[in-house]
């Protein structure tokens, strides 16, 4: 067992089988015990449990007839839920006698536990539960009962959709067949399989015992699904609080199977997640940071989930957000936001006091934590030492937003090669740096992300007043398309937002060139009152940010004018052309 | 000024004084009584009781009172959902009262924003608030236009990280002025604004236009004069995210070459504004008029 390090070994017998039981960490600690699901072994969880290990007393077994536990025998009628709850006690009877533990389940570990976690003689065993991909056959029966009984067009919808997602439980209900194959070529073939559909990186797992984990595992299904389905216990409710980790791009279970568990859980804290089934894989920094959050809550004495919570507090709690030009405008709406989702955000300005501002007024948002930076985007050294420090300090960037911008209005012929530098440095390069460090960072660790540049409306629509910005705000657009392909086989989206006419302090920043002192003070106040006027605010841009990384959208036109000339630039760009060759009076 | 004109004046501020901390004094009361499942009509109707058993006839309007997050009101696009609706007050909840009594011919506008248990972000607007008060004097006093203030005073709020909520009153106004009024036996309101009140202000706003200034405090080209001597109800509402916090209470503005008494706070009362602010400090709530 190459792949759970430093983990001590036992083995616990019960009801006929022999448990191999690994542990890490200090046992004095919490327990968190880690249900593997199907077709898997313990070593699902190494990745989860290696991260836990130096907070918690991690436990991890191998349910009956997997990994290195011996099967029962005969194996029919040797996996129902009894048996694996009495598995379950007994495995916490011996690692952690006197004090509750904290479950977490995936797949058929969560669906296990959720019996568990449901039935009587576990009350004071289980102190909390986090189910991930499996819900419980009680509830599930319910479902469907609802849906059966009632049937409107949207539950017909929802009930087909999780039928057809149930494809498997169906073959594996077919006798022999699904051994044979499990033992023959699905067996060899699983490990690119998943690599390739599920995204599950290489390397060593799953482990050689799969074959028979897979033929043994699908007694699972044949002892309980049906005679569970058919009669779901009435009183399945949870006797410990619940936190539900939902990935959204799971194949095998829809999200809608939760709809209804208020009913069961009170208060259970939800979390979703972009990626696919094998979540304890392809996310173990996220699933490690979810169940230390939660578990540190519960031990604590505050189960219910923190207020106050955004739209979005279900996506975003617990990940590192940085925001660039966070000390105004449209950055500041947008570190806000992130705050108020509950993710710990990192406030960059080159402006330290308006950029601590940002922080201590997103700690009182609800950000868990949140600080402030003072950097200048498009010094190319100082956004490596920023990087370098984030990294440490803070971790890995899960949301990155480029959003420092400046603006320059004028002619062609007034702009000065130093007025390019200076814009194509803030507007363009600090867009690269943040990406190459940031996200290159992101890519490395493997475990998806999101990065967000804010373009501008002016990437598409030509002017004659901005030639500089617009320049630099389509190198923008373009980098973030560009980038959003090469990054799309690591789960990394990349968003180009264009805002449009927002009510920011770009308009008093912003220069204009080929006038004098007094003029280009008229115009700045000129265009701020305009701004003004328009009023469009930039929390609607915020807004529109935090909409866009959960649904991964590539370019986004936030205003109705900004709409209007992206439509008008793919179907009447000669128009769009016509306005740019307007002189706008200011 | 002569010494009989003093004394007038005095006795004027003296009636609007009392009617200003009548008006505090009944926020206090409803703020007090306020609990988890209040709706917003309710605690807009317990005000209006509180005042009528206490002599009130009329109003510059009737009381509002806003809850969550319709102290900062977010999606508000026509002024009718300025009015209470059904929203029930919840834990952890802002809110805001805003009374304008008429007694005994003395209008008094207050706001009072407070929560029901603790709301550090409310807490943080109100202690900025502060800051926003100090500004308005100091720069009414150097009789700057007021359009401008209006600019500093939106300029101090996007430094702060706030947004700029009193933009959503009718004509975003930061302030108009109040009058005496005279009491009728039948006092009807308009769209919840008492109609000898409006026909103050019409009547000011016919008098402004014709010598260049208007009663209304806002952003707006006819703004751009001088403050002018009266008494001006001054309301900046600050909004963060889904919390909004607003002071409202009268500014005394006078024809006074020295700058003390050309304008001033109709009530200042110095120590609400330290003690709310070493109260943040200590992370305790507060209430806008608790030291009143």
């Amino acid at each position: 067992m190459t792949t759970l390090k430093d983990a001590r070994e036992r083995w616990v017998r019960t009801g006929g089988v022999e448990l191999c039981v690994a542990e890490l960490g200090d046992p004095d600690q919490p327990t968190v015990v880690l249900v593997h699901g199907y077709p898997d072994s313990k070593e699902v969880w190494s990745e989860v449990a290696a991260r836990l290990a130096g907070r918690f007393h991690v436990v991890l077994y191998d349910v009956r007839g997997h990994g290195r536990s011996t099967a029962p025998r005969p194996l029919r009628g040797g996996f129902t839920l009894a048996k694996l709850t009495d598995d379950f006690l007994a495995v916490v009877d011996a690692v952690s006698p006197g004090r509750p533990v904290h479950l977490v389940g995936h797949d058929w570990g969560s669906v296990q536990s959720w019996e568990f976690v449901t039935v009587r003689r576990t009350e004071g065993r289980i102190a909390s539960f986090t189910s991930m991909s499996g819900p419980s056959l009680d509830h599930f029966g319910h479902w469907i009962n609802a849906r059966v009984k009632r049937p409107t067009p949207r539950r017909v919808g929802q009930l087909l959709g999780q039928g057809a997602r149930s494809w498997y439980v169906y073959l594996l209900h077919t006798p022999v067949l699904p051994e044979l194959a499990w033992r023959g070529p699905l067996g060899t073939r699983w490990p690119k399989i998943l690599e390739r559909v599920e995204r599950v990186p290489g390397g060593d797992y799953p482990t050689t015992s799969l074959p028979t984990d897979a033929a043994h595992g699908a007694w699972l299904y044949r002892d309980n699904v049906r005679s569970r389905l058919r009669r779901p216990r009435p009183d399945a409710y949870a006797h410990a609080p619940v936190q539900l980790i939902t990935p959204l791009g799971d194949a095998f279970l829809s999200e809608r199977l939760y709809d209804e568990l208020e009913r069961w859980a009170p208060r259970p804290t939800r979390r979703t997640l972009p990626a696919k089934h094998w979540i304890p894989r392809t996310r173990p920094d996220q699933l490690a940071a979810w169940i230390t959050e939660f578990v540190t809550r519960v031990e604590g004495g505050r189960p219910e989930p923190t207020r106050p919570t955004g739209r979005y507090a279900d996506r975003f709690g617990g990940q590192l957000v940085l925001v660039t030009g966070a000390g105004s405008g449209i950055g500041r709406a947008t570190a806000f936001a992130f705050a108020e989702s509950g993710a710990r955000v990192v406030a960059v300005d080159r402006d330290a006091e308006s950029a601590a501002r940002t922080a201590e007024l997103a700690r009182l948002l609800g950000a868990p934590a949140a600080w402030a930076e003072t950097t200048d985007v498009s010094d190319e050294h100082a956004m490596e030492k920023l990087a370098e420090k984030v990294t440490t300090e803070y971790g890995v960037v899960d949301v990155l937003v480029n959003n420092a911008g400046i603006g320059l209005s004028g002619s062609f012929f007034d702009t000065t090669p130093d007025d390019w530098r200076t814009v194509l440095d803030v507007n363009l390069w600090g867009v690269i740096h943040g990406c190459r460090l940031f996200g290159g960072r992101m890519a490395a660790r493997g475990q998806g992300g999101h990065i967000v540049n804010v373009a501008s409306a002016a990437a598409y629509q030509p002017s004659r007043a901005l030639p500089a910005y617009s320049t630099s705000k389509a190198a923008v657009l373009m980098l973030s398309e560009c980038l959003r392909a090469e990054l799309a086989d690591q789960d990394i989206g990349v968003t180009a937002i264009c805002p449009g006419f927002v009510n920011t302090g770009i308009t008093t920043t912003a220069r204009f060139t080929g006038v004098d002192d007094e003029e280009q003070r008229r115009r700045q106040q000129r265009t701020a009152r305009l701004y003004g006027l328009r009023n469009y605010p930039p929390e609607k841009v915020a807004e529109a940010i935090l909409r866009s990384v959960v649904r991964n959208e590539a370019v986004v036109p936030v205003t109705p004018e900004a709409r209007g000339a992206h439509l008008m630039s793919r179907f009447l760009p000669g128009a769009l052309r016509r306005i740019a060759r307007v002189e706008p009076k200011l | 000024m002569t010494r009989a004109v003093a004394d007038e004046l005095a006795v004027e501020l003296r009636g609007f004084r009392r009617v200003q901390r009548l008006a505090y004094a009944c926020a206090e009361t409803v703020a007090a009584r306020l609990e988890p499942g209040t709706t917003e009509r309710e605690a807009a109707r317990m005000q209006r009781e509180w005042l009528r058993e206490r002599g009130v006839r009329d109003w510059f309007h009737l009381p509002f009172a806003w809850f969550g997050d319709r102290t900062a009101f977010v999606n508000f696009r026509v002024p009718m959902q300025f009015f209470p609706t059904g929203r029930r007050l919840a834990p952890g909840m802002p809110f805001i009262l805003d009374l304008a009594p008429v007694y005994e011919g003395y209008t008094a506008d207050i706001g009072y924003s407070g929560s029901l248990g603790v709301n550090p972000v409310q807490d943080r607007l109100l202690a900025d608030l502060e800051a926003h008060r100090e500004l308005i004097l100091r720069e009414v006093r150097e009789r700057r236009p007021l359009r401008e203030i209006y600019a500093a005073v939106d300029r101090l709020m996007v430094r702060q990280g706030y947004a700029n909520r009193h933009r959503a009153y009718p004509f975003g106004v930061i302030a108009h002025k109040v009058h005496r009024v005279r009491q009728r036996r039948w006092s009807p309101h308009v769209f919840g604004f008492g109609t000898q009140s409006l026909k103050g202000l019409a009547s000011d706003a016919l008098h402004g236009h014709r010598e260049g200034w208007s009663p209304l405090w806002s952003p707006y080209r006819f703004s751009d004069h001088p403050p002018q001597p009266g008494l001006w109800a001054v309301e900046p509402h600050l909004g963060l995210r889904g919390t909004g916090a607003k002071f409202e209470e009268i500014l005394v503005v006078t024809d006074s070459r020295d700058p003390e008494q050309s304008a001033f706070w109709l009530d200042d009362d110095p120590p609400w504004g330290s003690r709310r602010a070493s109260e943040f400090e200590r992370g305790g709530t507060r209430r806008w008029a608790e030291d009143r």
